[in-house]
């Protein structure tokens, strides 16, 4: 298991949000998590780059990332693409993706890599010396998971990635996700309101609710439950 | 009928009122105590020290002007001196080129503070933050040039200032002037703190303190935020001018040099300290501008300027929000406790 | 005429000692999203650690590149040590920390060196430039360093990767977290990069306002003038805008009647308050337009 979770409890303050989760993710799987609005989904994420008070146990290749500052997190190979993006909206989308590369020292590789983005990313080759925040939601959404790529990370957690996207744009940036898994074996944890894109995409999946996984089990299974059709796929 | 009946009847004709008076919340009960303590306090004491606390009642109003509009409503002002100083002109004026009453000035102060404060609130609403602050501190710099100007000597008295003569209590009150002026000063503040805090909880304080939280989704709920603005700037442009007016009163001298870009930072480090956004914490700031940088000038004279800079520095690191939000964890601290057990 | 292009001169090169404090003004502003009200007094201090090499009989260089280095230190340590332990505070509490600060460095001052006027040299020397009498070459001097100065940082930001960093870390922190940069380094970095040019400007200056503990003050408003005249976020803006407010400042105490030292200094920041109605940004700032 490349990543261990037990007994997850995360902290707002005086405010717990997180009841003692319990999950794990294998090399090169793409694991959901699932759950309405609140249920402590991007919590969890920014638990694991310890950008939360939480206690409990987290296990990356067998390490603890207790006590952990968020710089270090990443540099054991753990890319976060959060919520809303976290573009750097002033500065070109060429230096965002060299921002993705900041704790590399390989220069060339690091160019190479750009070049690899633009080919999963076209569109982002047109506007590579364009200012980052006049690109649009979708664009942004591919830049953040570009920027991600660039630190050549083991894990990829993406917080609702299809957030405020069209469909069309989401479908295709699923479609990229399920491509860079199969071609370059980064393991992703996804959290997703959009139950069926999700479903769909991942080998596991987590059923989140006011802090606690209610459901868990393969994505194929989780998918044909009856409560869970109801609540999160509408049918 | 029987005793039980009889007594349920009473019960329920009790006038509900009587209840609610029975338990007065810890807020009132310590108010009722500052107050208490407030009026028997000048009895006590001698004179230059009534007299420093009738500063400090100045100061605590001049920096709630400060905070109705920096911490209420999220605008910069580094140019309160200013309307602090045509405050006290005002009185100074009023009072010895035009013989009118003391009591007289505050209203007047008031009023052209709040015209003033008004009006430059109108090009304040396109200045945002840093370039607020620079226009603000604008107005301060102006005001000792404007006061100084040639022209206007024969009222302002140019750079020597006005003297203004100490106002006697009126007849048959047995207290001195400075007793007298201590009261006086203490009956502006607490009816102007009164104000402020009915302001605050009303619906337009509201208004207020939503424009500073989040000014687009204030505008969306029909919020005039121009008006709230400028309104904001000149109410707390009146504040500070009345407590400008009862300044000069107090010290019984205005002169040009007074009223400085020195005076907006001491106001603005004592709405710091005081907390931002807190109506008693303005009085608690104004404890600290007028005391502190005495007790650093007694520490050593030489370096009266770094013995204030460390006390400030240590009451930042102590009280990061301010004495206000240092009362409030503590508050909180205490009644987690409570549950607990 | 030649009165007139005489003044503008000698407002550019009044103009270069406020370009060079805008130019740390807003560098610091860069880099940590708020003003430092110490910055006059830091390069003040390291002004008088200059001289007080100078006095032990070091050569100018030699003093001059010390008291930009021991700056440099200065800056990150009082970020560290000060700053850090309050950064979550409210920003009007971090404002009354700079306030505070101010008061430390003003005071230590004149209580180390006192409040007595000294020369400082000038490696320029001030012998009319060309032979003419319009600038100084010390003149010249400041203005082609504030200038280098300028060119060093414009490209330290864009063209390499720790500026872009330093960029990053100031505008989105938490992103900038997330891919692993150490922000809280990046902000020192800042601090001290920023005290470093406030020491040359200090050193800069001092030849021609002569040193003492409150040389700063007026330089330091005047810089904060230009830099938000020229708009906080543009570092060539601030420079333009230093230069703009000699020049201003300049014309105006020369051709408009009655106008004394401190009257000037109003002048000044009124007619850059009736600039600001048009361009709220300052005139090469960029309003950032940021998505509800």
């Amino acid at each position: 298991m490349m990543l261990e979770v037990r007994e997850l409890c995360a902290f707002y303050g005086e405010n717990q949000a997180l009841y003692g989760l319990d999950f794990a993710l294998d090399e090169g799987n793409i694991v959901t998590l699932l759950g309405a609005n609140g249920a402590g989904k991007t919590t969890t994420l920014r638990a694991l780059c310890g950008m939360v008070r939480l206690s409990g146990e987290i296990r990356f290749d067998g390490k603890s990332l207790l006590g952990r500052a968020t710089e270090d997190i990443v540099r054991l190979g753990i890319a976060h693409v959060p919520e809303g993006r976290g573009t750097f909206v002033r500065v070109t989308v060429e230096e965002n993706l060299q921002l993705g590369a900041m704790v590399r020292r390989d220069r060339i590789d690091i160019s190479r890599d750009i070049e690899q983005v633009y080919t999963h990313f076209p569109r982002l080759k047109e506007r590579r010396a364009q200012t980052a925040g006049t690109l649009s939601g979708g664009e942004q959404q591919m830049l953040a998971v570009g920027r991600a790529l660039m630190l050549r990370p083991r894990l990829m957690l993406l917080d609702e990635p299809s957030f405020g996207l069209a469909p069309l744009i989401v479908e295709e940036l699923f479609e990229i996700l399920r491509r860079l898994n199969r071609e370059l074996g980064v393991a992703m944890l996804i959290v997703e309101q959009n139950a069926a894109l999700a479903l769909d995409l991942a080998d596991h999946a987590y059923l989140l609710e006011t802090g606690h996984i209610v459901m868990a089990g393969p994505a194929r299974e989780i998918g044909k439950d009856e409560a869970v059709r109801r609540s999160y796929l509408g049918y | 009928m029987t005793s039980q009946s009889r007594e349920t009847i009473a019960l329920a004709s009790e006038p509900p009122r009587a209840r609610a008076i029975a338990r007065p919340s810890l807020r009132q009960i310590l108010i009722a105590l500052a107050v208490l303590v407030a009026v028997v306090v000048p009895f006590v004491l001698k004179s230059f020290f009534i007299f420093q606390l009738t500063l400090v009642m100045v100061y605590g109003l001049a920096i709630l002007g400060l905070n109705l509009l920096t911490g209420f409503n999220g605008q910069f002002s580094l140019g309160h001196s200013a309307f602090y100083g045509i405050g006290a002109y005002t009185a100074a004026i009023l009072m010895e080129q035009l013989d009118i009453a003391y009591y007289w000035t505050l209203p007047c102060a008031g009023a052209v503070c709040f015209l003033v404060g008004f009006l430059f609130g109108f090009p304040a609403l396109r200045l945002q933050g840093l370039y607020l602050a620079l226009a603000t501190f604008a107005l301060a710099t102006a005001m000792p040039q404007i006061l100084k100007f040639h022209p206007l000597e024969p009222w302002t008295g140019g750079v020597q200032g006005i003297v203004i003569l100490k106002p006697d209590p009126p007849s048959g009150v047995p207290l001195n002037a400075d007793q007298w002026l201590y009261f006086f000063t203490l009956a502006v503040l607490l009816v102007m703190f009164a104000g402020a805090a009915n302001l605050a909880t009303s619906r337009t304080g509201r208004a207020i303190m939503a424009i500073r939280d989040h000014p687009i989704a204030a505008a969306t709920m029909g919020i005039n935020t121009a008006l709230y603005k400028t309104l904001t700037f000149g109410v707390s442009a009146l504040y500070t001018g009345v407590a400008g007016a009862l300044g000069a009163i107090a010290i019984q001298f205005v002169a040009p040099d007074s009223f400085t870009f020195l005076l907006s930072v001491s106001l603005l480090v004592g709405l710091v300290v005081g907390g931002v956004g807190s109506i008693p914490g303005s009085l608690f700031g104004g404890v600290f501008v007028l005391f502190v940088p005495n007790i650093a000038e007694r520490v050593s004279t030489g370096l009266a300027g770094a013995i204030y800079g460390v006390i400030l520095l240590l009451v930042i690191y102590v009280m990061p929000s301010g004495a206000a939000g240092f009362v409030r964890f503590a508050a909180t601290r205490l009644k987690s406790k409570g549950k607990l057990r | 005429m030649e009165l007139l292009l005489q003044q503008v001169l000698a407002g550019l090169a009044t103009g270069a000692i406020y370009a060079s404090m805008a130019l740390a003004v807003v560098m610091i502003y860069q880099a940590i999203d708020h003003l430092n009200f110490a910055q006059g007094e830091m390069a003040m201090f390291s002004t008088f650690l200059a001289w007080q090499m100078l006095q032990w009989g070091w050569p100018y260089w030699a003093a001059f590149v010390g008291a930009v280095v021991l700056s440099f230190v200065g800056g990150v340590a009082i970020e560290r040590i000060l700053f850090k332990p309050i950064q979550n505070a409210p920003i009007l509490s971090q404002l009354a920390a700079f306030i505070a600060l101010y008061g430390i460095l003003n005071s230590s001052a004149g209580w180390i060196w006192d409040f007595n006027i000294k020369t400082f040299p000038s490696p320029f020397g001030s012998a009319p430039l060309f032979g003419e009498r319009l600038v100084s070459t010390h003149q010249a001097g400041m203005i082609g360093v504030t200038l280098l100065m300028l060119a060093l940082l414009y490209f330290f930001f864009r063209g390499s990767r720790l500026g872009l960093a330093m960029r990053a870390a100031a505008t989105n922190p938490e992103s900038a977290r997330l891919v692993g940069i150490r922000v809280g380094w990046m902000i020192a970095l800042g601090w001290g990069m920023s005290a470093a040019v406030g020491a040359v400007a200090g050193m800069l200056i001092a030849p021609v306002v002569f040193l003492e503990p409150n040389m700063m003050l007026g330089v330091l408003l005047y810089g904060f003038a230009g830099a938000v005249l020229g708009g906080l976020s543009s570092p060539g803006g601030a420079v333009a805008g230093g230069f703009a407010v000699g020049v201003i400042e300049n014309l105006a105490g020369t051709f408009i009647p009655y106008v004394g030292r401190e009257l000037k200094l109003t002048i000044a920041l009124v007619l850059i308050v009736a600039v600001l109605m048009f361009k709220p940004s300052g005139v090469f700032g960029r309003t950032v337009v940021s998505r509800v």
